[in-house]
């Protein structure tokens, strides 16, 4: 397989999964800022700073408002990370890298941005963006089942598998580290770590899961564990990991990718979210990215050079 | 309403499915007489069925002007075009007869340049040629030849003879729809593949791969062979990717691939790097090696030629092939199948008067009126006079412009195109067509079974250019008499 057909397979699949959780994000915090009580310091703009976008955000908004906020995730052209513009760069590796992918895979990627560029007005002012933001989850996990239902799952595949996976590893990563900022103000009011965490659960698509499988209510510490350290999700950090590395070791020339793999996955082993508190569960979010980013580097050093 | 013979008169005009109204030639005799069966309703849902096919298996071209939205679906007429096994035996021959010779042509000129030392060709016709680069002297490609696929346009004039318009050796395109109408043809009328032999013509992919194998200089058993693609901003990409799919062949871009140390030319794969044995290149010669040609070029791969001149890689068309891919040298081809060969041409040129010799160039210009005016280097029909469709003013401008680089150009007598019956709206009208077969040497010598027709749908143009809305054919090699 050609270095940059890989490169592009994996690309494609990380803008996917890019504009599905930046949808699954921007809606969940939509609801969960209704939630809560007038006052509290949870505001939009701790979205772009979660989503590494807060520089830029700054310098191109004055007011960090909702409506600047949703404009800046989902349509502004200047934001690398924008939903319109993962978008468009899903379809833009997904274009050339036709020839290994099903044709109706090309078909539904050109859909979804017809979709969004045609709709994304309705998405700006809260009243449309609920529907707006479902339908595009909807069409990135059409997108995510066509490919795993039709395409030949050899390397090709796998390069998408671990383009997915290190993609939904790191969102997960940031969506604690939004349950972790929320808890560092020693004034809030009882009850608000619930609405967060629970928010937190929702953005991940893991809630009732998480009910089913832990009953309790929710507390920080097994929301925490849950969604770093649970072998079943799909969208933890410890099985997304365990999917990669599922994936690298079908792919030749795979014992330099292999190490930085293991590494995060046993530093994620290791936490114990019951000793933690705000500043350390962030620094150890804070090593796990470096964990990730790590491993991407290694990807493209191995296999798309 | 049905189809009724007797109303379809193409006039002046070779016909090639009617010979006088209400009269089909003998090959198209099933074809005309199933179509007449059917009814208006009929008709029209098969065409739809032809478009949806089209459209489903995803068969486009790219137009460059067109924005983001570059891929449109190819424009295809359901009535195929149809031709003996008898005439197409004659025609094949006189096609490999051409190639055979232009190899060894520009073989010759790459070498002794035996034809200009016997006076055949002047020595500043290449001197001034476009397409001749110094940088392939003393090459010597596998079994001596340089354009190793080439696409021949054909048209047949009112009196039924079929000339040679012109010899595309550089990078020609265009097989992948031959194969494709072929296919959406098979879908949509699958009932007239009952009562008449057709030749088929899906194999070509087979036969290029063939080829392909036949000029690996490496003895593996197995070489590694490339489809070398500008990328998919070309208009010919969706052919690029289908060739090299239906060859199994990796497509590559430039950036894929790298001339080592070692001068051999490797692809970047996940495995490492893996060499590669022989390249169709589907980009010009001057994009091919910014080491050597265009440093600007970021198509290309630097040091490919260097490979190539130590034998390390086969590259398909050679470089410098286009040497011979110019309309001057075309005037001289009789000569040179004469001079290689010792055989007169089987297929006649079109009269053609080289602009650089003051006799012809008077007589160009006196006549341009009735005379399209071409310059030699170009192709895809851009930058020609078309004379009887001229404005005086543009006359004028060519009249300036052959004057000042008379080597630049040629003129033809403008040909009266023949025409087959097209599927237009609601009725069936002739339009302009003409023909191109597609040509393979490498250790064998190979023609496809007929080739891409083009039809011009505007009623009485003559531009058969997809890009500027031509549309295309079927094209049938009939063998009803061999039982």
């Amino acid at each position: 397989m050609l270095s940059r057909v890989a490169r592009r397979t994996y690309w494609m699949a990380r803008y996917i999964e890019r504009a599905e959780n930046t949808a699954r994000l921007v809606n969940t915090y939509h609801f969960l800022l209704l939630d809560l009580p007038r006052g509290t310091h949870i505001g939009w703009e701790i979205l772009p700073v979660i989503t590494g976008g807060y520089a830029l955000f700054s310098e191109q908004y004055q007011r960090h408002d909702e409506r600047n906020t949703v404009k800046f995730l989902l349509a502004d052209s200047t934001n690398p990370g924008s939903l319109l513009n993962s978008i468009a760069a899903a379809r833009e590796n997904g274009r050339t890298s036709r020839e290994v992918l099903p044709g109706q895979a090309w078909e539904q990627i050109n859909e979804l941005q017809l979709y969004a560029n045609a709709r994304i007005g309705d998405a700006l002012p809260r009243r449309g963006r609920f529907e707006f933001l479902t339908e595009i989850i909807q069409h990135c996990q059409q997108l995510t089942g066509l490919l795993a239902g039709t395409m030949s799952h050899d390397h090709a595949y796998d390069f998408v598998r671990i383009g997915r996976n290190l993609e939904r590893a790191d969102m997960t990563t940031r969506v604690v580290d939004i349950g972790a900022m929320s808890m560092q103000n020693p004034d809030d009011v009882g009850g608000l770590d619930v609405h967060v965490w629970t928010s937190m659960l929702r953005a991940l698509n893991a809630y009732q899961m998480y009910r089913k499988d832990i009953q309790l209510g929710v507390h920080c510490a097994d929301v925490v564990s849950y969604l770093l350290q649970n072998d079943y999700l799909p969208r933890s950090v410890a099985h997304c990991l365990d999917q990669i590395e599922e994936c690298i070791g079908d792919l030749p020339r795979h014992q330099d990718t292999l190490k930085p793999v293991r590494e995060a996955r046993r530093r994620v082993g290791r936490i114990k979210p019951e000793k933690l508190d705000a500043v350390s569960l962030h620094t150890e979010v804070d090593r796990l990215q470096v964990g990730i980013s790590a491993i991407h580097n290694q990807i493209g050093k191995t296999w798309f050079a | 309403m049905t189809i009724d013979w007797k109303n379809y008169n193409p006039g002046e005009f070779y016909d090639e499915l009617i010979s006088t109204p209400g009269y089909a030639r003998a090959p198209a005799r099933n074809l005309t007489a199933w179509l007449r069966s059917l009814s208006d309703e009929d008709l029209q849902a098969r065409k739809l069925d032809a478009e949806l096919a089209i459209i489903d298996k995803g068969v486009t071209f790219t137009v460059y002007s067109d924005g983001e939205n570059i891929d449109r679906a190819w424009p295809f007429d359901i009535i195929p075009r149809v031709m003996p096994i008898r005439e197409w035996r004659n025609i094949e021959a006189g096609l490999k007869q051409r190639l055979q010779a232009l190899n060894l042509f520009i073989d010759d000129l790459y070498h002794e340049q035996k034809i200009i030392g016997d006076g055949v060709i002047p020595e500043s016709l290449i001197a001034e040629s476009k397409g001749f680069r110094k940088e392939c002297i003393g090459i010597n490609p596998a079994h001596k030849v340089w354009a190793h696929i080439c696409g021949s346009d054909l048209v047949r004039d009112c009196d039924g003879t079929v000339y040679v318009l012109e010899d595309n050796l550089r990078v020609p395109s265009g097989v992948s729809y031959m194969i494709e109408n072929r296919e959406v043809t098979k879908r949509i009328l699958p009932e007239l593949f009952e009562n008449n032999t057709i030749l088929p013509v899906d194999n070509y992919p087979d036969k290029l791969l063939e080829m392909l194998v036949s000029i690996s200089p490496s003895r593996r058993k197995h070489p590694e062979v490339a489809v070398l693609t500008p990328g998919i901003y070309n208009s010919a990409y969706f052919e690029h990717a289908f060739l090299a799919r239906s060859m199994g062949a990796e497509l590559v871009e430039g950036a894929d691939l790298m001339v080592d140390e070692d001068d051999y030319v490797y692809m970047k794969t996940i495995n490492g790097l893996a060499r590669v044995d022989v390249i169709y290149r589907r980009i010009d010669d001057l994009f091919l090696d910014p080491e050597v040609f265009l440093p600007e070029s970021a198509l290309g791969v630097p040091g490919l030629m260097r490979a190539w001149r130590k034998g390390h890689v086969a590259l398909a068309n050679a470089p410098g092939c286009g040497v011979a891919d110019d309309k001057v040298v075309y005037s001289y081809v009789p000569d040179i199948i004469r001079y290689y060969l010792d055989e007169d041409a089987l297929l006649p040129n079109v009269p053609t008067y080289r602009c650089n010799e003051p006799k012809e160039r008077e007589h160009v210009l006196a006549n341009l009126e009735s005379m399209v005016v071409k310059p030699a280097n170009e192709s895809g029909g851009y930058g020609m006079l078309v004379g009887p469709q001229s404005t005086a003013r543009e006359r004028e401008e060519f009249r300036r412009l052959v004057s000042s680089n008379p080597r630049n150009y040629i003129g033809q007598p403008a040909l009266r195109l023949s025409t087959a019956p097209t599927l237009c709206d609601h009725t069936v009208e002739p339009r302009h067509l003409d023909l191109r077969p597609f040509i393979l040497q490498g250790a064998e010598t190979y023609v496809t079974a007929g080739g891409l027709t083009r039809v011009a749908m505007k009623s009485g143009s003559l531009v058969v250019n997809s890009s500027q809305g031509g549309g295309s054919k079927d094209t049938w090699i009939v063998d009803n008499e061999g039982g």
